[in-house]
């Protein structure tokens, strides 16, 4: 094994040993294992969510977006100041919903606005969905860096298939305690290793100045949007609909209901914007890596075949072990959140008579199976991770109208109308997927899915609305009377 | 009016300004115009946000 094979594999080791070191002593039934008995402190809450932001999708997405498109990866910029701004009006009134009804997940939240367990599953549904082409980010990238630390003798099926089984391990073996500690260390040294890689690479080739001259004048129009189809229209709805979407992530979502209070959300609005600026370390690597590593056929390879150019072996193996982290803590997180999201929005409802034990075991079997289909998608798949990320986020964006009118509007929203806006919702974002449009018009074509999904959600809403006020009171009649319907 | 209007400026600077901004030239800071124009709505959005959030009732009472 050389040098940064070996780097690599004693910080997998190490998360693994963090991981089983947390689990000891503690009981694990589903709420451990998913929130923690909500223990965490206010420090962990928010390791975890900036644990968030730096994962490959940041570190290698990043830089090959810049690598590969130019300018439109400034959007990657733009996408998170839009997401707290927002944040700071719809959190707050999200939290206090779910505290006032104890909710746990992003399901729960649907279940309980329209009291029905048909759209918590079908929001679950989505939600696995969605996590899907995220994680196959995480795992692609994932599988990069092992393939590189190996100088290519691993060949990336077999990379990809180790990324698969540390990342379900990982996550059988640890659950959410393991991830806080790992997101620690992640944090600590993805941030050196930025600002390091992207300081050095463009010094490497003349400074900031001279580089961006360079690229420029070598390629015009590449450093500003208008390339490819990405012109300032793509631009603004790419922009809107991450911007909107970045919260309905059932991850993030379910996040929000751990906070202390809820003006922690709007604290975090006022300074979250500035850890954006770190990605300006990343993008510089990318487009460093124009100049030394010229002519990639996959762009997702641009920053580590530029590190691996410039610096030593066991610089490259820390860079690599870095890397393994911000695939494993968010990857992990997602994997959690697939199986909890099935074993208990899906399979509990369908049974009603399951334990704990064997709602347990469910969410286990469904990590392993969810990581396995991930897997068959990484593998034959030379995408772009921005473009996996961005395929999620055209799925669950199309929460975003149904969410949005419960908090603000709630009696222009009905249960057939939100159902039929997500699926409508849904069916247009598979069908541009299936036949390869993510770019309509000019226009990201999830925005247009999510334009289609508000229409319907709003025109079917005013046509059931006396059939909606006639179900809930027959509901809310049947609870006072002292007995319940079975729902759903 | 409320205070939290103002909200909306940095969100105009992203939706509508980019339309100005997109260009490469002139390269300020070592960025091309349309990068260095993205930072400068992130520290105004975290600017924008302080104020609103100092200004804002609802974050002066107790908890």
């Amino acid at each position: 094994m050389n040098a940064p094979l070996v780097i690599i594999a004693l910080t997998i080791v190490i998360a693994f040993i963090l991981a089983l070191w947390s689990r000891a002593n503690k009981r694990m039934d589903l709420e451990q294992w998913a929130v923690a008995g909500r223990g965490f402190g206010a420090l962990f809450v928010f390791l975890l969510l900036a644990g968030e932001i730096y994962t490959t999708f940041t570190f290698l997405g990043g830089s090959g977006w810049a690598y590969g498109t130019g300018g439109p990866a400034a959007y990657i910029l733009a996408y998170g100041a839009v997401a707290y701004v927002l944040s700071y009006f719809l959190l707050p009134p999200i939290w206090r919903y779910a505290k006032q009804r104890n909710l746990i997940s992003q399901p729960d939240f649907f279940t309980a606005q329209f009291d029905s367990r048909l759209l918590g599953g079908l929001v679950a549904g989505v939600g696995v969905i969605a996590l899907v082409p995220y994680l196959q980010s995480q795992m692609t990238g994932l599988g990069l860096i092992v393939q590189m630390a190996s100088y290519g003798r691993i060949s990336e099926t077999w990379a990809i298939a180790i990324a698969m089984v540390v990342l379900a391990l990982y996550v059988t073996l640890s659950g959410v305690h393991g991830t806080a500690w790992t997101a620690v260390l992640k944090d600590l040294t993805i941030l050196a290793v930025v600002v390091v890689v992207g300081i050095l690479l463009p010094a490497r080739v003349g400074g900031l100045h001279a580089m961006f001259a360079s690229i420029a004048h070598q390629r015009p129009g590449f450093l500003q949007l208008g390339a490819k189809g990405m012109g300032v229209p793509w631009f603004i709805s790419t922009v809107a609909l991450t911007g909107l979407g970045f919260y309905m992530w059932p991850h993030a979502f379910g996040a929000v209901y751990t906070a202390k209070s809820e003006r922690v959300f709007r604290r975090n609005a006022t300074f979250l914007p500035l850890y954006q600026l770190i990605l300006l370390f990343v993008f510089f690597a990318g487009f460093a890596a124009i100049l030394i590593v010229p002519g990639l056929k996959n762009s997702n390879l641009a920053l580590l075949a530029a590190v691996q150019r410039v610096f030593p072996a066991w610089a490259v193996g820390v860079i690599g072990g870095a890397g393994v982290l911000t695939a494993m803590v968010p990857g992990s997180l997602m994997l959690m959140t697939a199986g909890t999201l099935v074993a208990e929005n899906l399979y509990r409802p369908l049974r009603r008579s399951a334990t704990s034990g064997e709602i347990q075991a469910v969410a286990r079997v469904v990590v392993w199976l969810v990581a396995a289909i991930t897997f068959l998608f990484s593998i034959h798949s030379n995408a772009a991770i921005v473009a996996l990320l961005l395929m999620g986020y055209n799925f669950v964006t199309q929460f975003f109208p149904s969410v949005f009118l419960c908090l603000w509007r709630r009696t222009w929203v009905t249960l057939p109308g939100a159902i039929c806006g997500i699926l409508v919702g849904v069916l247009f974002v598979a069908y541009f997927a299936l036949t390869d449009h993510s770019i309509v018009a000019g226009l990201n074509s999830g925005f247009i899915a999510l334009a289609v999904n508000f229409a319907v959600t709003l025109v079917v809403s005013a046509l059931t609305r006396s059939w909606e006020a006639r179900r809930m009171a027959r509901r809310s009649g049947a609870s006072a009377a002292g007995f319940a319907y079975p729902s759903d | 009016m409320s205070v939290r209007a103002l909200a909306l400026i940095p969100i105009l600077f992203i939706f509508v300004g980019v339309a100005f901004a997109n260009r490469a030239y002139p390269i300020v800071l070592g960025m091309p115009f349309l990068f260095f124009y993205m930072v400068v709505c992130i520290v105004l959005t975290s600017v924008v946000m302080a104020v609103v959030y100092a200004l804002d009732p609802a974050n002066r009472r107790e908890e």
